[in-house]
């Protein structure tokens, strides 16, 4: 029936529940798990794709930002004078200009001037251009005369907190009142111990880079602006820029569509967006207004460095009794939680009845953080799993059985200790131990002589992730055409998590139709309907089961006209995607069942489209539900050059229903790459003294190339369909799949330098680092 | 910039000459990144600046007529000296599959091909280009068919945000074109002057791999 747009499903398509219920459990799926390519990989490959930088539009100007070249500074003076008399320049904004007299809220209570005189970070925002070119605009910015009064920065966590601090705001550099958690009794749980170990962490700032930078292009028209942004979310964005500029919702559009990338640093509106609108709106012009890589490595976030001290207690037979974490970190120069969420992993991976934490924020004269790919996660990996390494060397136990010994039921650090809908922590572990073959490989490791220079070793670390079942609100919906066409409407972005294919791949499973009969509008605030932005690994269990419900209803309706033009009960009618069908017709009359085509409904011919709405349900109360995973690989160490080769990888994740094998593993694999690059390679660097950033390029900040990456690297799903987490039974997995990489890998190292039992306790572990590490161990 | 480029005559800016002397040095330096693997491609670039040597020094300011041939098309635009070919692909000319990723020859988002060599194009001038091959993705398609190494990338899902890809097919058309048939390490070596943020490393691998393939059916 491939030519009428319908395909055969392996099993029945399901019947809509009752209305207000939500839909069945899936059974068999047709389409649903298998590797299926984007639908709009041909975009995608064929140049077609227009992204937020890709859009011209005619009359188009191109801004450019000036900003400050120092940590902390007094702007003077700002002399615009020669910049504006140069070719093509048409406007230039700065802290005078009355449409820029408007406050910016970085939240946490700080709403600085859009551009202030007092600057906090390099980076932040001085004055902007309008031209004819980027070349033009560059210019001018150049041109910009500005008398800057450098101050003394703070810029270390540590020494932030001292009393002689240059302080970010007054009243010191403590962003917020020390936050701590304990449950149990710690002292008890030490004392009952059979071994305590306690240790030191660090890892070091980490940059999202997104290949495709941050901007905008901004349009007016009359009193209604519209923004193509390079966004995870387009309706926040709406929501922020119509605030900030005092417009209702209605005269703000948002336009997303493509997105090179965000990684977490593309939730929040910047300040770019502002400005363009400013630009476009008194040069009568749109505005083009894309940063350049060095001003999104200065001021688009970062996940901020930790300083972690780590307690881990247990006894004989592996059991923890006791955890405790404290945490240093910063979320930059307007407050912020920088340590949000990094002890997160030591209150609730493993079981452990006493436990402690205590986090601490300082403000430093540095740019704000923003959510990076599980805020908070892979710091509080570092340490936790290298602790749990070394509890297992210590305790003369495997590293697996030790983590197998300590598997909770319940999520511990929520409030009433609610069950797992599911949890595959258990499941990851030993299948992906045996996949890997964990013991045979580390009975190798542990067998080369103490004189090899070329030493492998085998690691690994486990995880889970704070939201897998996505929330409330998302809204979809299901139009069916005249022909028997769909229109998939929702304003969901899609990042590069294939949301996008997923979605029509449910609504296709749903309603029997084929993929390349479904239309996807999305990200668009002016005709798609309300999505939260695409971030935290909860798109897929947000809108999955939101189109889901919208084809339940679409069902039920075409059910219901079926059921009045053939005078039946709509109980009496099976929905079977192209047809509609009379059932027990064919066994009653022994003849072929009476069916009707959905495009011949009298109501369709006539109405020419059927709609369906769906929303996402609230999830079920008093459970968690949440990903797992857990990770082995296997690394090279040059114990003479410090060089570490990651060799192989494999991946074993639970995250419910895997929605489609293919974009599946690009996300493990591509998890496994990034955490690759936090573990061996990535570090925002900043001169100790001016607070200035070392490596401001693609050049010294280093991102793992294809040579980076382990070429065996497998992804193994634990494929644990969680029906009672919501009716697509997935759950995220964006961002559990970043969490144990980097521990793994410090593990493996681990292993390998077992002669001289050395550890890499900070990130990222480059040569240097390594040898340094192998020096002291030596000398020891 | 080289050291071997001439100082530019005071107010006027650097002679065409000097220019693309210090110019071949980087772009010596983005052959080697971008396609390693292909020894041919250092020896174009070197005999091509050799011949612009002999040339007459000439100044060149403002905006010029400049043509370009783009997928076998020829196009005069009017373009300043200083443009990149990237910026005029994209501005002038709106083919926007090369993507701006840093503007300074380090994620390789930009790639194109000139010549049949794999190239980043924010680290060429426009001018340079003149009376040079150029392709882009849009050059591999049949109408609108894709091309083979498109239609693997599609097929084992070698991307997620998409915004790498259409400089990772280029480079891997690059390579395919000297190196029919790549050992994995001849891959992995040809494709390591391309970033991808998103990591999808692992299945551009296979991707490259199987378009090998295709490419000789
Ligand atoms: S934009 Fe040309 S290499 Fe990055
Ligand atoms: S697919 Fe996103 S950067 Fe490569």
């Amino acid at each position: 029936m491939a030519d009428s747009g319908y395909f055969d499903p392996v099993s029945p398509l399901i019947q809509p529940a009752r209305p207000g219920e939500a839909p069945h459990p899936w059974g068999h799926t047709t389409l649903i798990g298998q590797r299926i390519p984007r639908v709009d990989a041909y975009e995608r490959v064929s140049g077609a794709a227009v992204f937020p930088s890709d859009v011209q539009l005619p009359g188009m100007l191109h801004a450019a930002i000036l900003h400050c070249p120092y940590a902390h500074a007094i702007v003077r003076r700002l002399e615009t004078t020669r910049a504006k008399a140069l070719p093509g320049v048409r406007d230039i904004i700065t802290a005078e200009t009355p449409e820029a007299k408007i406050s910016w809220p970085y939240g946490e209570g700080y709403a600085p001037p859009l551009f202030d005189t007092q600057l906090r970070f390099e980076g932040e925002e001085v004055a902007a251009v309008a031209a004819e070119t980027p070349w033009q605009a560059w210019d001018a910015v150049r041109a910009l005369e500005v008398q800057f009064d450098e101050r003394p920065a703070a810029v270390a966590e540590r020494l932030a907190l001292t009393e002689k601090a240059p302080n970010v705001h007054p009243g010191g550099n403590l962003a917020r009142p020390i936050q701590t958690y304990a449950r149990g009794d710690l002292g008890k749980g030490l004392a009952e111990a059979a071994v305590v170990l306690s240790g030191s962490f660090r890892t070091a700032s980490q940059l999202h880079i997104p290949l495709e930078r941050h901007g905008c292009v901004a349009m007016w028209d009359g009193d209604g602006l519209t923004v193509w942004e390079s966004t995870q979310g387009v309706f926040p964005v709406q929501e922020q820029l119509a605030a900030v500029l005092g417009l209702p919702l209605t005269r703000v559009r948002v336009r997303g569509g493509y997105v090179g990338g965000g990684f977490g640093s593309k939730l929040q509106t910047s300040k770019y967006a502002v400005i363009a609108a400013i630009l476009a709106r008194r040069t009568g012009r749109p505005v083009k207004l894309f940063l350049s890589r060095e001003q999104t490595m200065l001021s688009m976030g970062l996940r901020p460095a930790a300083i972690m001290e780590m307690q881990l207690a247990a006894k004989g037979d592996g059991s923890l009794t006791a955890t405790s974490l404290s945490v240093l970190a910063s979320g930059g120069a307007y407050g912020g939680a920088g340590s949000a969420l990094v002890d997160w992993l030591a209150k609730d991976l493993y079981r452990c009845p006493n436990v402690r934490t205590e986090l601490t924020d300082v403000m430093l004269h540095s740019q704000p953080a923003r959510p990076f790919r599980a805020p908070g996660y892979p710091q509080g990996a570092w340490a936790l799993e290298q602790m749990m390494d070394r509890l297992a060397d210590a305790l003369g136990m495997d590293p697996v059985a030790l983590r197998l010994q300590n598997i909770p039921t319940v999520s511990q650090a929520r409030d009433g200790s609610p069950a797992y809908t599911t949890t595959g922590l258990k499941a990851c572990l030993e299948e992906g131990a045996a996949a890997f073959g964990w013991q045979e490989s580390r009975q190798r490791t542990a067998a080369q002589p103490a004189t090899f220079t070329t030493r492998r070793g085998v690691g690994m670390a486990a995880c889970n992730w704070l939201v897998g079942g996505g929330f409330p609100p998302a809204t979809v919906v299901l139009k069916l055409l005249g022909d028997g066409s769909i229109i998939l409407n929702m304003g969901a972005s899609d990042i590069g998590g294939g949301t996008k294919t997923i979605m029509a791949m449910v609504a296709a499973e749903e309603l029997g139709v084929t993929l390349d009969r479904i239309h996807i509008e999305h990200a668009d605030t002016a005709t798609t309907q309300y999505a939260t932005a695409s971030g935290g690994s909860k798109t897929v269990p947000t809108e999955a089961p939101a189109v889901r419900e919208a084809a339940q209803e679409l069902k039920r309706q075409l059910l219901g006209w079926a059921a009045e033009e053939l005078g039946v009960k709509a109980e009496a009618l099976r929905y079977e995607g192209a047809s509609i069908v009379v059932i027990n017709h064919q066994e009653k009359k022994g003849k072929s069942p009476k069916r009707i085509a959905v495009t011949n409904l009298a109501r369709l011919r006539q109405q020419r489209v059927a709609m369906g709405v769906g929303h996402k349900r609230a999830n079920p109360k008093n459970k968690a539900i949440c990903p797992f995973g857990a990770q082995f690989c296997e690394v090279e160490v040059n114990t003479l050059t410090g060089e570490v080769r990651v060799v192989r990888f494999l991946a074993c994740h639970e995250s419910g229903r895997v929605m489609n094998r293919l974009t599946y593993d690009c996300q493990v694999h591509g998890g496994v790459v990034m955490g690759t690059g936090f573990a061996l390679t990535e570090a925002r660097i900043l001169d100790a003294a001016s607070g200035k950033l070392c490596n401001r390029n693609l050049h010294d900040y280093k991102l793992p190339t294809m040579l980076d990456v382990a070429t065996q690297t497998v992804s193994l799903p634990l494929k644990l369909p969680d029906d009672a987490a919501n009716s697509a039974g997935a759950k995220g997995l964006g961002e559990p799949v970043v969490v144990p990489t980097a521990p793994a890998i410090a593990n493996a190292v681990a292993d390998a330098l077992r002669p001289w039992q050395v550890r890499c306790t900070a990130t990222p572990i480059t040569p240097a680092a390594l040898l340094q590490a192998l020096a002291a161990a030596k000398e020891a | 910039m080289s050291s071997s480029a001439k100082s530019p005559p005071p107010g006027i800016g650097m002679s065409r000459r000097g220019f693309l002397k210090s110019m071949s040095v980087s772009a010596v330096a983005t052959t080697l990144t971008t396609t390693v693997a292909t020894g041919a491609a250092t020896l174009a670039t070197a005999t091509r600046t050799a011949a612009h040597d002999d040339a007459p020094p000439q100044l060149i300011q403002g905006l010029t007529p400049l043509t370009l041939t783009v997928n076998g098309n020829d196009h005069t635009v009017l373009a300043e000296p200083r443009w990149t070919l990237l910026h005029v692909l994209r501005e002038c000319l709106g083919i926007t599959s090369p993507k701006p990723g840093c503007e300074r020859g380090e994620c390789g988002s930009c790639t194109v091909l000139v010549d049949g060599v794999a190239r980043y194009a924010c680290l060429m001038l426009a001018l340079e280009a003149q009376g040079k091959s150029i392709e882009t993705v849009e050059g591999l398609m049949h109408g609108e068919a894709l091309g083979p190494v498109q239609q693997a990338f599609l097929e084992e899902d070698a991307l997620q945000c998409g915004y790498c890809t259409p400089g990772q097919i280029m480079a891997a058309e690059a390579l395919l074109r000297h190196q029919p048939d790549p050992t994995l390490e001849e891959i992995r070596v040809g494709m390591s002057g391309n970033l991808c943020r998103c990591g999808a490393y692992r299945h551009i691998l296979t991707a490259v791999a199987a378009a090998a393939i295709k490419k000789k059916s």
